[in-house]
């Protein structure tokens, strides 16, 4: 196997989805053979070859630092799940 | 004939001679929508209300004398773009209820030009997948053959495109995602180049990959739908501000002085259906007949395109996608125990099975000990795809090859099986990969009557080469005339 269930497990929390073991058992599988097909690459020679992370040749893109009106706090507010006094409300964090 | 059925362009001569107006076609296009949508799922949203307000809008520019190309024509869009006040799901159970506070710039865009925006159309769940099967709202269906897919990822823009549910659509092509439903719903599907589209406001899935792009009834329409795309924008930093030229001006009769390169990995690869390889071959010998030369290139790095996508785009997709953390926007689940169980069922609960799948390989492939082995190795091996192309493109002035191995097939056949579905994309990949313009036309119809697309592609910023060739190959042909029976 090319991928373990543990490791579906492990990378699961890393993206953190739970998984319930019907999942685990698919996608191990399933990301095994996918996984097992990307081997391919390693015929190919890239020694020395530079990475490419972006197709077109762009460096910095500069433009003038202009004022413009932002999106207004009820509206950047608008769909959030849950909302108070302009804030997003989330989970307590702290114990 | 019916004012849905019209082209772009011929309804710009009607609507300026004012032998209808934009409320009459428009109304035209959302009733031929209630009476054919319930069988195919194209749309996930119609926007009736604002689409005859727009519409309404448009007859006033037309009266004023004021109408640009798309003034009052109606349009679809994909549902990955975000428009202002109308819901944007992605296709996906996390946005179910997300309506975005501001419009993509293609939406400004056609906005500036008073285009009507009827609906929003289905799609692979964030655009992840080749069938629309991922659609958390079910799958839209081809127009040609309802127990088929329509393709994907922009398969509803395809579908509401074949089936005259609206005059053009904006779709968008991570992989395929144009070109592919584009070629098995018989119409013109077009992906620009990297940068030439913003991607302001289009959800991202992977983002060195994605671009919008039109879909069609015509080359000269898709022509006309990309001029007012087109453009850089500020707001994306990776647009390029590269000039745009008069597209549809890009078409002649002939085919005179122009190189086409056949690939022979393409043309010869193992897996394509005969009838796919007869209506290529035979498309060639028309555009010879037209006047273009053609030579045999190679792409050496063919067989390892599909792998080296299936790294290069979950990973940048699992890093996307971490922004879906049910607190500032879409859904959250409720009964989670603390903030890390909330993002667990909300992530869980939202996304479908091929997300979490490309999540999930995404998220291996760039952790510790493999990112060197899988994302490294990817983009190394991008690099030399890129060079295959640039190698080719010194002897010709664009390629000619299929677009997917295969006639649409039956919905279903391929679901369980991630690996064979991703191998179906074989044709379509590179170009993403490589940042490099292309484009489906119509260019036969297997026995079944289903249709067959030739793609053509060009170097970076040629969409005029690809309009030129696929234009003149459309205007001595029948293929894009023919409109399915639903």
């Amino acid at each position: 196997m090319k991928i373990t269930h543990d490791e579906v497990r492990y990378v699961a929390d890393l993206a953190r989805l739970d998984l319930d073991e019907a999942a685990v058992d698919k996608f191990a599988g399933q990301i095994g053979e996918i996984l097992l097909y990307i081997d391919k690459l390693n015929e190919v020679d890239t020694d020395g070859v530079d990475p490419t992370s972006h197709a077109i040749f762009l460096t910095n893109a500069f433009r003038e630092d202009e004022l413009v009106e932002p999106l207004d706090t009820d509206r950047a507010l608008a769909n959030a799940p849950e909302q108070e006094n302009g804030c997003f409300v989330v989970p307590k964090i702290i114990p | 004939m019916q004012p849905y059925e019209l082209t772009i362009s011929e309804a710009r001569k009607l609507l300026d001679q004012k032998q209808i107006s934009s409320v009459e076609l428009t109304r035209a296009v959302l009733a031929r929508i209630d009476s054919v949508d319930p069988k195919l799922n194209a749309f996930l949203t119609v926007s009736e209300e604002s689409a005859l307000a727009d519409a309404e809008a448009a007859d006033r520019a037309i009266t004023a004398g004021t109408s640009k190309l798309l003034t009052g024509i109606p349009l679809a869009v994909k549902d990955v773009i975000c428009t202002e006040g109308i819901r944007t799901t992605c296709a996906s159970k996390i946005l179910e209820n997300f309506v975005p506070p501001y419009s993509a710039t293609v939406i400004e865009k056609l906005k500036s030009q008073n285009a009507v925006l009827v609906g929003k159309t289905n799609m692979d769940e964030f655009a992840m997948g080749s069938s629309n099967e991922h659609s958390a709202f079910g799958a839209a269906r081809n127009p040609w053959d309802l127990s088929r897919i329509p393709g994907g990822s922009s398969g509803g823009s395809a579908a509401a495109v074949a089936a005259d549910m609206c005059l053009g659509a904006l779709g968008s092509d991570t992989g395929g995602s144009i070109r592919q439903p584009a070629s098995h719903c018989g119409v013109v599907g077009l992906k620009p180049t990297y940068g030439r589209v913003s991607r302001f406001g289009l959800v991202a899935f992977a983002s060195s990959l994605d671009q919008i792009g039109p879909l069609a009834k015509s080359v000269e329409d898709s022509a006309v739908l990309l001029n007012a795309l087109a453009g850089h924008d500020r707001k994306d930093s990776t647009s390029v501000p590269e000039p745009v030229p008069d597209y549809p001006a890009a078409i002649t009769p002939d085919l005179g002085g122009v190189t086409l390169g056949l690939p022979k990995e393409y043309l010869q690869a193992e897996g394509t259906d005969p009838e796919v390889g007869r209506a290529v071959a035979g498309a060639i010998q028309t555009l010879e007949g037209l006047g273009a030369r053609c030579v045999e290139v190679s792409l050496p790095m063919t067989e390892y395109v599909v792998a080296a996508y299936y790294v290069i785009a979950p990973c940048e997709a699992s890093s996307n996608l971490a922004r879906y953390d049910g607190v500032k926007y879409g859904a959250r689940a409720n009964d989670a125990e603390d903030l890390m169980d909330m993002y667990r069922k909300t992530r869980s609960r939202g996304f479908g099975p091929e997300v979490q799948r490309r999540i999930i390989i995404g998220t291996y492939s760039l952790s510790a000990g493999y990112y060197d082995a899988y994302y490294g190795k990817a983009s190394q091996v991008r690099t030399r795809i890129m060079e295959d192309f640039r190698q080719a493109f010194t002897a010709c002035d664009a390629l000619v090859c299929p677009v997917a191995p295969t006639p649409a097939f039956p919905i279903g056949e391929k679901t369980d099986d991630p690996l064979t579905m991703y191998l179906s994309d074989i044709f379509t990949l590179s170009a993403n990969l490589a940042g490099i313009p292309g484009l489906s036309v119509p260019c036969g119809f297997s026995t079944e009557g289903l249709p067959i697309g030739l793609q053509v592609l060009a170097p970076y910023f040629k969409e005029e080469t690809l309009i030129r060739v696929a234009g003149s190959f459309e205007q001595t042909t029948e293929f894009h005339k023919k409109r399915p029976r639903i």
